[in-house]
């Protein structure tokens, strides 16, 4: 199971308390644990990648394992870790002031 | 004697305020959605506790939440806004072409007649139409394909669509206006649109005269004279008196015309409610001294409505969806300020109190008279 970490704003659309646990198919990429996310809440869909085109909203970005992901290719595969659920993917609200 | 439930939309989250029965007493609820932008909250005229809110964020951009029970519970619906077809490009600040972007939803507008069906207002400007309960949303494209889309240029706060008034006597016509195009109109449900500008002067543009590109902030009506229009123009109140064909100044004696809302009153279709601003520089109230400014006689001849609003060092801004009326008699009138304060007059703007103080800088207020 891929563990994935939303921030406070997205869990609360979700109702979801704590960590995310989501199966996934095939390769575990951005896309791919993505797309099982917005599979199970498609009340977040628009909130992390646009509805149409699929790229990541600017002030989104993807850490895992202590590096920013956000820059890679959503196809490439995630790293061992997070596939194999050890380390959680993260989706963080960019620090912007306001 | 009816109480009244004022729906607020904040730079941080909305609130429901709600009155007992000779609306005296507030009670008061949220944040909902803290921490979000709410432009717009406001309820289905035939089903009051159905509301609907526009919810935005920088970060995570457009959600739509339903309530089914006057906002003590709400649940996600549709927050894809897409143009239709290919989106075209409109007029930037620089002078070139700029594709229509989505951004927000500034005001949400329910249908008159059927609780499911509800316009949302966009920025970039456009107009979309759900008719199921917002679960999905569809444009109305004829809009921001007439012939003039290409020109229209964003003002400071944006190309926001931000008003819409349907008529109570033709489901078929709609008006609306855009920051900084002007305002548009209807006659057959949306399929296409005619600019209602003639008589609009607005020196910061090239031709003060032209057809479109004037900064409308506001336009309201009484639903018993759908054909009279009232607006609060970046500068000037106009009145039209044949839909929106032409329009003629009615600041009179105001000390100054700038400003964003402008309401009817409930019951006195020629009673009409502005909030001057100094300038479009100065985004704060003359002199230190907010005053809503109150006209009986459908414009010109004005009086200054203060008992009970801050008389010094007063220095806020009442946003143009930060006005409204509610249908009790007398007639209520509320507003709210970017210093968070939200104001209520039970009797049609004599005296003031605010119901609330220290929230977040106010968006929008609408109100709902129960039964």
């Amino acid at each position: 199971m891929i563990r994935v970490v939303l921030p406070m704003h997205l869990r609360t659309i979700a109702r979801i308390e704590g960590e995310l646990l989501l199966s996934v198919e095939g390769p575990v990429t951005q896309r791919s644990v993505l797309d099982a996310l917005e599979s199970r809440h498609p009340e977040l869909r628009g909130t992390i990648r646009d509805h149409v085109t699929l790229r990541r909203r600017a002030f989104v970005r993807f850490f895992a394992c202590e590096q920013d992901l956000s820059l890679e290719a959503p196809d490439d595969p995630l790293p061992q870790s997070v596939a194999s659920g050890v380390e959680p993917f993260l989706v963080v609200g960019a620090i912007v002031g306001g | 004697m009816s109480e009244a439930r004022v729906l607020v939309g904040t730079r941080k989250g909305a609130f429901v305020l709600t009155s007992n029965s000779n609306r005296a007493r507030w009670t008061i609820s949220g944040p909902h959605f803290a921490g979000w932008e709410i432009y717009h909250v406001k309820g289905s005229p035939v089903d009051p506790d159905r509301l609907y809110a526009s919810q935005s964020s920088g970060w995570f951009g457009q959600m739509i939440q339903r309530s089914a029970d006057g906002g003590q519970t709400w649940e996600p619906v549709g927050n894809q806004f897409t143009y239709d077809g290919v989106p075209g490009t409109h007029m930037w600040y620089d002078g070139t072409q700029h594709p229509w972007e989505f951004k927000r939803v500034w005001c949400l507008e329910p249908s008159l007649t059927d609780p499911e069906t509800v316009y949302a207002g966009v920025e970039d400007a456009a107009l979309f139409r759900s008719t199921d309960g917002g679960a999905t949303w569809h444009e109305l494209p004829g809009l921001r394909g007439h012939e003039s889309g290409p020109t229209w240029q964003p003002g400071a706060g944006g190309m926001c669509l931000h008003t819409i008034l349907l008529d109570p006597d033709d489901p078929d016509r709609i008006f609306i206006a855009i920051s900084a195009a002007g305002a548009f109109r209807t006659d057959n449900g949306g399929q296409s649109w005619k600019p209602i500008n003639r008589g609009l002067k607005s020196q910061y543009i090239p031709d003060p005269d032209a057809e479109v590109g004037h900064c409308v902030h506001r336009i309201a009506m009484h639903p018993s004279r759908p054909s009279v229009l009232f607006m609060q123009k970046h500068w000037d109140i106009m009145r039209s008196d044949d839909a929106g064909d032409s329009w003629h100044e009615v600041s009179g004696d105001l000390p100054t015309d700038f400003g964003f809302p402008i309401e009817v009153h409930a019951h006195e279709p020629e009673t009409i409610f502005v909030v001057p601003i100094k300038s479009d520089s100065e985004h704060f109230p003359m002199d230190g001294k907010l005053r809503v400014y109150r006209s009986r006689t459908g414009g010109n001849h004005w009086e200054p409505l203060s008992n009970g609003l801050p008389q010094s060092d007063c220095y806020v801004n009442v946003l143009r969806n930060a006005m409204a009326v509610d249908q009790a008699d007398p007639c209520g009138v509320y507003f709210g300020t970017t210093g968070g304060q939200v104001y209520a007059s039970a009797d049609s703007g004599d005296n003031w109190i605010a119901i609330v103080r220290d929230l977040p800088p106010v968006l929008s207020v609408e109100v709902q008279t129960l039964p």
